[in-house]
């Protein structure tokens, strides 16, 4: 049966089990959202095109399902491309169509053209240039295979107005062939004996679980081998609730702003197992001095990762998941006793210095929000958040129990993010609470996003710590710039009134003893809430590793008694 | 140093520019970068000569395996390998000069593919040592134009070059 481009496009996304679209309309894609009227889909219109993508970004990484995005030409679509660096920097499976101007106007700089596979090139997994209708059956599975599989990513369509209006015969291609694209899936088994014969020696051992664990669904089976050979796992930002954090093997999060311990016992650790994470410069402090005593285990799925930052001696490449069940069986048991009772010393020293420690002083610290947030969400909120000090603190201090439970930007640390994906996540589990955790700086970057909120009617419980700073720069003015506060100090409106006018209820506390009564008042209210928590001005995330320092050589929070 | 790289990649729209793309976000130096058709439709071969200063050709094929339309990826360096380059070379030569400009391409098994009242061209195949000596030769007789076309690559009898990953397929594997 002859159909056109656009309703070709549409059975294709169907197929793929698409029922949620996140967009913005636009001249050259006007015919794709003219067919999603005849189709069951769920389309978003959100207020910007960045928000459309950071909304299937959250979508995604939520539901583990891809996500769609849908932009015009032009100007849409290159306001898609912070939403797909971010997309690409944290691995989330997203296709992105855009409309393209007519295939006989390519290159002719025509109303709203741009080279969009061309700006996108370098920022996607993969990206294809559509110019007629029976070209996309085919690109459109190929681009949900490619951005799902293998090391997960964003996959970008750009679609000729001309080929969404042709008719054509559709056909649904049963297979696929791509001979260059066979994403690894075991390790060969000499490596995993090499492996094997490291483990048996290791006397400090020390896992690192990445992003990939949560992307292949190793969960358990992380587990099951740090049970099995008793081995203390560190976390990365996006690796948190790989293991729970109540867990006595977890170190919580490693880096820059990692826990002590756990830094510590990396820089001390005699095995490095790396499982699904890629070195980052976050992580590993300056590279010179990295675990300096260790060997490295790295198993990824992308060979690209291996030995990009850190030396592996023995690299497994593969899928995680299949990787821990072949190797799990070839390893006998372990108790590292002594290397675990030093980690437990580390660990009672770090709660000392913690904010939570402190005695009550009566301000209003964002840590004792997100704790708060904490015990008020039993730990069990999908949590989502912007960049910068508040994203810290929430990575310290809302105790992951659970995986795909933080949603946050980490590659690149993109300002702005959590609102639209919190949208995201709260289409991928309305069942959930979903809370976001913002700043004030991160939150006003797209606050244009409420109006979506309110327009879907999304449970979203937003919780700003409102500093009137951008915090953490402002945090690196205080330590290495002399506490020249450049460009750091910033206003906001009056966030309850901003919620007011979108017709959501708002509240404000400044003193501990508000939060609670705050936090009660957004679980009793149906639908969106709005929470601004003033917290003090020039507080700092501890510990910190300074860009460039070894991983040990941490600022510490000073003791205050 | 020099790393000479075979790379099979689809041939569709766009794949040159993947790869040079690639290149230039990963700060590999390219050296030079030769494309063509192959006896497969739609499969075309690369020969990429990387510059190896703090590149690792290991890195150069993890990364080449990234892109979804490259099958193959063989570093040939210090392999039993044939590498050849061509060169065009048009020198000034008057009438009276031609003879000295055919035997010093002669000894180089070059030959003249065209002669012009004041120049010849001069066309010449073989490695990069080979083209580098002809022209310091040639050189003082003034060149007017040069072109060449980077290397290409082949491994001899059934032997290929060697695979980092192998088992493994990166993203891509010929079976």
């Amino acid at each position: 049966m002859k159909k056109t481009g656009a309703d070709i496009l549409m059975e294709c996304l169907i197929r793929e089990g698409v029922d949620t679209i996140f967009g913005y309309p636009g001249g050259a894609i006007m015919p794709v959202h003219d067919a999603m009227l005849r189709y069951p889909v769920h389309h978003i219109l959100t207020r910007h095109e960045q928000g459309a993508a950071h909304a299937a970004d959250g979508y995604a990484r939520a539901s583990g399902k891809v996500g769609v995005a849908v932009a015009t030409s032009g100007p849409g679509a290159t306001n898609l491309v912070t939403g797909i660096v971010t997309a690409n920097m944290d691995s989330v499976p997203i296709v992105f169509i855009t409309g393209q101007v007519a295939a006989d106007l390519i290159g002719g700089d025509a109303f709203q053209e741009t080279d969009v596979t061309g700006i996108t090139l370098p920022v996607t997994k993969h990206n294809y240039l559509v110019t007629r209708a029976d070209e996309i059956a085919q690109v459109v599975r190929e681009a949900f295979h490619i951005a799902r599989s293998g090391r997960p990513g964003p996959v970008l369509i750009d679609i000729c107005k001309n080929a969404q209006i042709e008719e054509t015969e559709f056909i649904y291609p049963e297979t696929i062939s791509l001979p260059g694209y066979h994403p690894p899936e075991h390790a060969p088994m000499e490596g995993l004996e090499k492996a094997v014969e490291l483990i048996k020696k290791a006397e400090r051992p020390v896992i690192l679980a990445g992003n990939g664990v949560l992307m292949s669904g190793a969960m358990d089976e992380l587990q099951i081998f740090a049970a099995k050979t008793n081995t203390p796992v560190a976390m990365t930002l996006l690796g948190l609730g790989a293991i729970p954090a109540s867990s006595p093997l977890s170190l919580g999060m490693m880096g820059m702003h990692g826990e002590a311990y756990c830094n510590s016992a990396i820089q001390e650790s005699d095995l490095i197992l790396a499982f699904g994470m890629r070195f980052d410069d976050r992580v590993t402090g300056m590279l010179s001095t990295y675990a300096p005593k260790a060997k490295k285990i790295h198993i990824e799925i992308d060979p690209s990762e291996v030995h990009k930052n850190v030396f592996a001696d023995v690299p497994l490449i593969g899928d995680l998941k299949t990787v821990l069940t072949d190797l799990i069986p070839m390893l006998d048991e372990y108790d590292h006793e002594k290397w675990m009772q030093q980690i437990d010393v580390w660990k009672t020293e770090t709660k000392e210095r913690s904010v939570m420690a402190w005695p009550d002083d009566d301000k209003l610290y964002t840590p004792h929000v997100i704790r708060a947030l904490w015990k008020a969400t039993s730990g069990d909120a999908l949590v989502v958040t912007g960049v910068g000090q508040h994203q810290m603190w929430a990575a310290q201090y809302y105790e992951f129990e659970k995986p795909y439970r933080l949603l946050t930007s980490g590659g690149a640390g993109t300002m702005g993010y959590g609102l639209p994906a919190a949208l995201g996540a709260w289409f991928a589990h309305k069942d959930r609470e979903v809370w976001l955790i913002d700043g004030d700086g991160s939150f006003q970057m797209t606050a244009a996003e409420l109006s979506t909120l309110v327009q879907e009617g999304a449970n979203v419980k937003i919780a700003i710590m409102n500093n009137s700073f951008l915090g953490m720069v402002r945090q690196w003015q205080e330590f290495f710039y002399d506490k020249r506060y450049a460009a750091t100090p910033i206003t906001g409106p009056d966030f309850i009134k901003l919620a007011d006018a979108h017709g959501i209820p708002g509240q404000r506390a400044t003193t501990p003893d508000e939060v609670f009564d705050a936090i009660e008042f957004a679980h009793k209210t149906p639908g969106p809430v709005l929470l601004e928590f003033v917290v003090e001005k020039e507080e700092s995330v501890y510990p910190m590793v300074p860009a460039g320092a070894a991983l040990h050589e941490m600022l510490r929070r000073p003791i205050r008694k | 140093m020099h790393n000479t790289l075979i790379a099979l990649v689809e041939d569709k729209p766009g794949v040159l520019n993947r790869v040079a793309s690639l290149f230039r976000r990963r700060n590999f130096n390219i050296e030079s970068l030769n494309v063509g058709r192959t006896d497969k439709a739609n499969i075309s071969r690369m020969t990429i000569v990387v510059n190896s200063e703090g590149v690792d050709a290991r890195k150069v094929e993890a990364n080449l395996y990234k892109l979804v339309n490259v099958i193959d990826v063989q570093d040939v360096t210090n392999q039993p390998a044939v590498i050849r380059d061509l060169a065009l070379i048009k020198v000034k030569a008057k009438p009276d000069q031609r003879a000295e400009v055919s035997s010093l391409a002669a000894i180089f098994r070059g030959n003249i593919i065209d002669v012009a009242p004041d120049s010849v061209i001069v066309e010449l195949t073989g490695t990069e040592d080979k083209i580098e000596s002809l022209v310091e030769l040639l050189r003082p007789l003034g060149i007017l134009e040069m072109v060449r076309t980077g290397n290409v690559a082949m491994m001899r009898g059934d032997m290929s070059g060697k695979r980092y990953t192998p088992g493994t397929n990166g993203n891509g594997h010929v079976e």
